[in-house]
């Protein structure tokens, strides 16, 4: 069995972010660079099923960017990933174009499972998957927060709005990722020095054959600020009060 | 602009989400000179259509194959209706229904998608969308490029749409079941009924965090009061992940997000993740013991203290009213 595990780079969560002088993209000077945690957690489901089954399973990393990329597939490899797939691109690619990229991956790789995460935190918009699905017309549990290899596939617990919903899913199949799956290890010491030695695996649009269209044009960005004053009260009456006589929501 | 809006229901009507969708929609529709239909899908849909039909003019795709909503039928579907230049942009709102099944079908109608769209502005013949990126540290605005524009949309940005003078038509369309694929089974759904709100349809929200210790105490304290106001139950992820809240209270970036007249964070501390999915509510309480909580900076109003002692007394003060 081959699990592929696309994985995007962000932007570490807890940092501030600001936009650049462009006005059309974050400054990205000063800012460290993590896997899209959701990915994490992807990389950390594909580790578990090979180290728990009995047959042989491959888990294959894949990044879609430049250079910079390198580090965050060492993680991955350090995490338990047999080997890493680099594609490059020189500007960001949009949902669309990383769905078109990676089903070329596919038809090289032939995985019989993909794990990624729900969503990336940069620009959450919750496509890739999807979209990847949709494209190789495969089938698709978005949201897993469990995960059973079952007799003809899988059976995924899905979290949705309105509750836990269980789904069984033919293979080859898309799974993305949520919160609760699992909790994503640290790589040990020697894991990563194994990891630095690796070759991670390069792959150009060209070779795939690729053009990148791109789907979304980002026309403006602004910074977003609380303009809220927040008044300090110091006891439940002057709360209930300003509830009920000020603010009128009570 | 000829928009399709994929609708939500409860099999009687039509979800207050889709309304506010409904809403994006119409307004949308006025400024291009447009139309709006809308569309259902499920088994049994008699009922609902004609709630529907109040709104706009709707279409049915009504058959057994669709009882449960599997992305991939239900993406073929979609795609069908829309495909073939039938429609400019398909429309929902930005729920976990639509995160999996509408983006689906964005993928089998060419990937021109904008996720949780916020504001919108039609100008020189172009749709600008916005929507926020970084847990809401910034709103970009985007233009999308595509045979169909597929856009999703925040359910508390928009107003609910109004019912209309006269009703629109409905249309029943046909469902080739055979050709559908049959790759996902539905087993089931298992949800905690709480007897209260849902909490993004709420008009008071209060939320638990890592303060609350254990289920008990969080259904004695935050319940009571949100029962007290008759608001929806709401929790930081803290709580989600100790197992204390099931997965669907979760407010946050990853969570639900909700805007509600009046949002109660107690002993929640602030996380950028948390804040991204309630910074727009339009009255926020904060208690917490911590005086430098981030949570204060988007509080309308703070108070310093334990919630084990407080939420008791604000139950109690509500009460002798």
């Amino acid at each position: 069995m081959k699990i592929l595990v696309p994985t995007k780079r962000v932007p570490d969560t807890d940092q501030r972010i600001r936009v650049a002088a462009d006005g059309l993209s974050i400054d990205t000077s000063m800012l460290p660079f993590v896997v899209n945690p959701f990915d994490a957690i992807a990389l950390e489901e594909a580790v578990r099923i090979s180290e728990e089954s009995s047959q042989p399973v491959e888990v294959v990393a894949v990044g879609v960017g430049g250079d910079e990329y390198e580090e965050q597939l060492r993680t991955a490899l350090a995490m338990g990933a047999e080997r890493a797939l680099l594609v490059e691109t020189d500007r960001p690619v949009d949902p669309w174009n990383v769905a078109r990229l990676l089903v070329k991956v596919v038809e090289r790789e032939s995985p019989n499972l993909i794990i990624m995460g729900k969503q990336a935190v940069d620009d959450d918009a919750n496509q890739a998957g999807q979209f990847l699905a949709a494209l190789l017309d495969w089938p698709q549990a978005t949201f897993a927060s469990k995960v059973e290899l079952v007799e003809g596939g899988l059976r995924v617990d899905r979290e949705t709005d309105a509750g836990i919903e269980t789904v069984r899913v033919s293979l080859p199949a898309v799974v993305t990722t949520d919160l609760r799956l699992n909790e994503p290890r640290y790589a040990s010491l020697p894991s990563i020095m194994r990891a630095k030695k690796k070759t991670i695996e390069r792959l150009s649009c060209e070779e795939l054959g690729l053009t990148i269209e791109p789907r979304i044009e980002i026309v403006a960005m602004e910074g977003t600020s609380s303009d809220r004053q927040c008044e300090r009260v110091d006891s439940v009456d002057e709360l209930i009060d300003r509830l009920r006589n000020v603010a009128e929501v009570i | 602009m000829r928009i399709l809006l994929i609708a939500e229901h409860n099999g009687t009507h039509l979800r207050t989400a889709s309304r506010c969708a409904l809403g994006f929609a119409n307004q949308l529709a006025v400024q291009t000179d447009g139309s709006v239909t809308c569309l259902l899908l499920g088994s049994g849909l008699d009922e609902v259509a004609a709630d529907a039909a109040r709104f706009a003019d709707v279409l049915v795709a009504d058959d057994e194959a669709l009882r449960s909503p599997v992305a991939d039928r239900y993406a073929r579907v979609i795609a069908d209706v829309a495909g073939a230049g039938a429609f400019d942009l398909v429309t929902a709102a930005a729920t976990t229904f639509a995160k999996d099944i509408v983006a689906r079908a964005g993928g089998l109608l060419g990937g021109a998608m904008a996720s949780d769209v916020i504001a919108h502005e039609w100008r020189d013949d172009r749709l600008l969308l916005q929507r926020p990126m970084y847990a809401g540290a910034v709103n970009a605005t985007v233009v999308l490029h595509g045979p169909v524009q597929i856009v999703t949309v925040r359910p508390s940005a928009y107003e609910e749409a109004a019912v209309k003078n006269r009703p629109g038509s409905i249309e029943k369309i046909e469902v080739d079941a055979a050709a559908l694929p049959n790759h996902i089974q539905f087993e089931g759904l298992a949800s905690k009924e709480t007897g209260r709100p849902d909490v993004t349809e709420a008009r008071v929200v209060v939320s638990g965090g890592r303060a609350i210790k254990n289920s008990e105490d969080f259904e004695r304290l935050i319940g009571t009061l949100a029962d007290r106001l008759g608001a929806a139950t709401g929790s930081s992820r803290a709580l989600v992940d100790a197992g204390i809240t099931p997965n669907e209270f979760q407010v946050g970036q990853t969570g639900k997000i909700v805007a509600p007249e009046l949002y109660m964070a107690l002993g929640i501390s602030g996380a950028v993740q948390h804040l991204a999915g309630m910074k727009n509510s339009q009255v926020i309480v904060a208690i917490n013991s911590d005086p430098d909580a981030p949570i204060f900076e988007v509080a309308d109003y703070g108070l310093v203290g334990d919630v084990y002692e407080l939420i008791p007394e604000l139950i109690e003060k509500l009460d002798g009213d």
